[in-house]
């Protein structure tokens, strides 16, 4: 009993070590994203420029006023770590732009790119997996000819155009999302399934009679599914990727054109938060995906 | 060479020498115009229509394709010099240096490759002459897109860096740059010809993507990007078909890049 109860212990012990590690590199990462793009907005031409500092209606009182609103953005360190101290306590700074706080902004912002990019998301792993697999398994030239052209035509296609499509047809911005995301699924899980149904002990298997779908449950989805996962983690940065354009040309106020808005208006406390959380998002997803191949792999062996 | 790649590197060609020869081919340039035509439907004199200012289209769509054909290469060029400088330093000098490099490709590749285009290229100005546009946004394409390929350059460095022959090198006196210079780069070139074609494509359409949200090359000068603007304004398919040109250029000449980088894939 306490044999068999090591191994597994031990196990636990290495999948927990893997993520702690996962986890400090994640940590590590947000922050130096958060001091990158902090920095990259400080250094940008006109950084500390009020529109309303051309306002000649105001006096010399105000006008100073406006300048030293700012003042605590010059030393990019000292704003830096200002902010972190206010992240810690929940304060998320307020955007100079939209003049409202982060928070409440992210909090309105969030749920419409997590559905469009979500349901994108989903439509495009349904539709390129369903395309790869019956490519692979019926192994018909019309299926393969059908899938390898359309893919193609959609990865040609700049997403900004999909966007703008989907506009002139009057259809859901997530349906861009799903065609800019699918063609990097199809590709890469067709090449996938071909492989591990190009294995000697898969034909064996057909040729014991095993039906196609135990086939492909026992014998094909243990061999990609591991590399399947890492491109899920992946497929989520594009898809947040292509949300700015999506957001921006559909009129959709989600966290894309928020970033949109951000960027054209130089709002440093806006900026260094959508990057920090999108760093964060596209990190997890990622580590995750690894940890589960992670897992999967140790759980095989 | 198979008949598609050959077709396909036809095509891409034709188009070069096309646009190169825009000069010849719409001699009233990109920038004039017909005042007394504007929104013009094709006609002899001008075979695309005009836009809405009364510009002629096919002289736009030619110098907007020698513009992206020409400085995405030139976008590619750099970034694939910063990834040889990056990565394959790196992953020669091994250790620290590797996992430095690695955690800062790491970084850039944890944001989304559009978020941080559009974002560094919105912080830049966008006020400026047409001839400063193109040089920045080709040149924030060149410096913003050199991190996936520094991962496989380390990675190709690292695994050169204890192989037989560069043990011989060291054992016979030879280090530093010279050894780097000498033996290291030169077999890296595969993996730095194979990432820098695979980059062309990807520049042409991130230069694309920036154009139509209005953060590429300024007007008057035209771009693939700025040309694929003007959808903005259509209202259905069937009205204007002609304006829809060049989409399907970009999609033909994407897709020819496509076939022709199929083997440069693989070496990658």
């Amino acid at each position: 009993m306490l044999q068999q109860s090591l191994p597994a212990k031990t196990q636990l012990w290495k999948i927990a070590q893997r993520i702690a590690q996962k986890l400090a590199a994640i940590v590590a990462l947000v922050l130096l994203g958060g001091l990158l793009s902090a920095t990259l907005v400080r250094m940008a031409p006109g950084f500390d420029v009020d529109e309303r500092q051309l306002d000649p209606s105001l006096s010399a009182e105000s006008q100073l006023a406006l300048r030293q609103s700012r003042a605590s953005e010059h030393n990019i360190l000292s704003f830096y770590a200002g902010y972190l101290r206010g992240a810690i306590h929940g304060d998320l700074g307020t955007s100079h732009a939209l003049g409202q706080p982060v928070q409440s902004l992210l909090r309105e912002r969030w749920p419409v790119t997590l559905r469009v990019a979500g349901i994108g998301l989903l439509l495009a792993w349904i539709l390129a997996s369903t395309l790869a697999f019956t490519a692979c398994l019926w192994r018909l030239p019309v299926f393969e000819i059908f899938g390898t052209t359309v893919s193609g035509a959609f990865l040609c296609i700049p997403a900004a155009v999909l966007a703008l499509l989907s506009v002139i047809l009057n259809v859901p911005g997530y349906l861009a999302i799903a065609l800019i995301v699918f063609p990097k699924i199809y590709r890469y899980s067709r090449n996938l399934f071909a492989k591990a149904y190009g294995m000697p002990h898969i034909t064996a298997a057909r040729a014991r009679g095993l039906s196609e779908t135990r086939i492909l449950a026992c014998h094909v989805l243990p061999l990609a599914g591991p590399q399947m996962m890492a491109l899920a983690g992946i497929t989520v940065s594009v898809a947040l990727g292509a949300a700015i354009p999506v957001e921006v040309l559909c009129g959709l106020p989600g966290i894309g054109q928020l970033a949109w808005q951000a960027a054209l208006s130089r709002d440093l406390p806006l900026l260094v938060n959508l990057t920090v959380m999108v760093t964060l998002v596209t990190l997890l997803a990622n580590s995750g995906a690894d940890v589960m191949v992670y897992m999967l792999a140790r759980g095989e062996s | 060479m198979t008949r598609a790649r050959k077709l396909a590197c036809v095509v891409v060609l034709v188009v070069c020498a096309m646009s190169l020869g825009a000069n010849w081919l719409a001699p009233a340039g990109y920038a004039k115009q017909f005042r007394e035509a504007p929104d013009a439907p094709p006609s002899r004199q001008h075979l695309l229509g005009t836009d809405e200012v009364g510009r002629d289209r096919f002289a736009r769509v030619l110098y907007g394709t020698r513009i992206s054909l020409l400085l995405a290469p030139a976008a590619a060029l750099v970034s694939t010099a910063l990834a040889a400088l990056v990565g394959g330093l790196a992953g020669y000098l091994g250790g620290f240096w590797l996992r430095l490099a690695r955690g800062f490709t790491d970084l850039f590749l944890s944001l989304p490759w559009l978020f941080l285009l559009i974002t560094v290229r919105a912080l830049l100005p966008l006020n400026v002459s047409p001839l400063t546009s193109v040089l920045i946004t080709f040149l924030i394409l060149g410096l913003l897109g050199w991190a996936a390929s520094a991962r496989v350059l380390s990675t190709s460095a690292d695994a050169l860096r204890n192989s037989d022959f560069i043990l011989q090198a060291r054992a016979s006196g030879l280090h530093g740059p010279r050894l780097f210079l000498i033996h290291v780069l030169p077999n890296l070139k595969p993996v730095l010809y194979a990432q820098f074609w695979i980059s062309i494509p990807v520049f042409i359409l991130s230069e694309a993507n920036l154009g139509i949200l209005g953060l590429g090359v300024a007007e008057p000068l035209p771009s693939w990007g700025s040309l694929l603007r003007e959808l903005e304004g259509l209202i259905s398919f069937r009205e204007e078909p002609w304006r829809l040109v060049p989409l399907l250029l970009l999609i033909v000449v994407m897709t020819s890049f496509q076939l022709l980088l199929s083997n440069e894939e693989v070496t990658a």
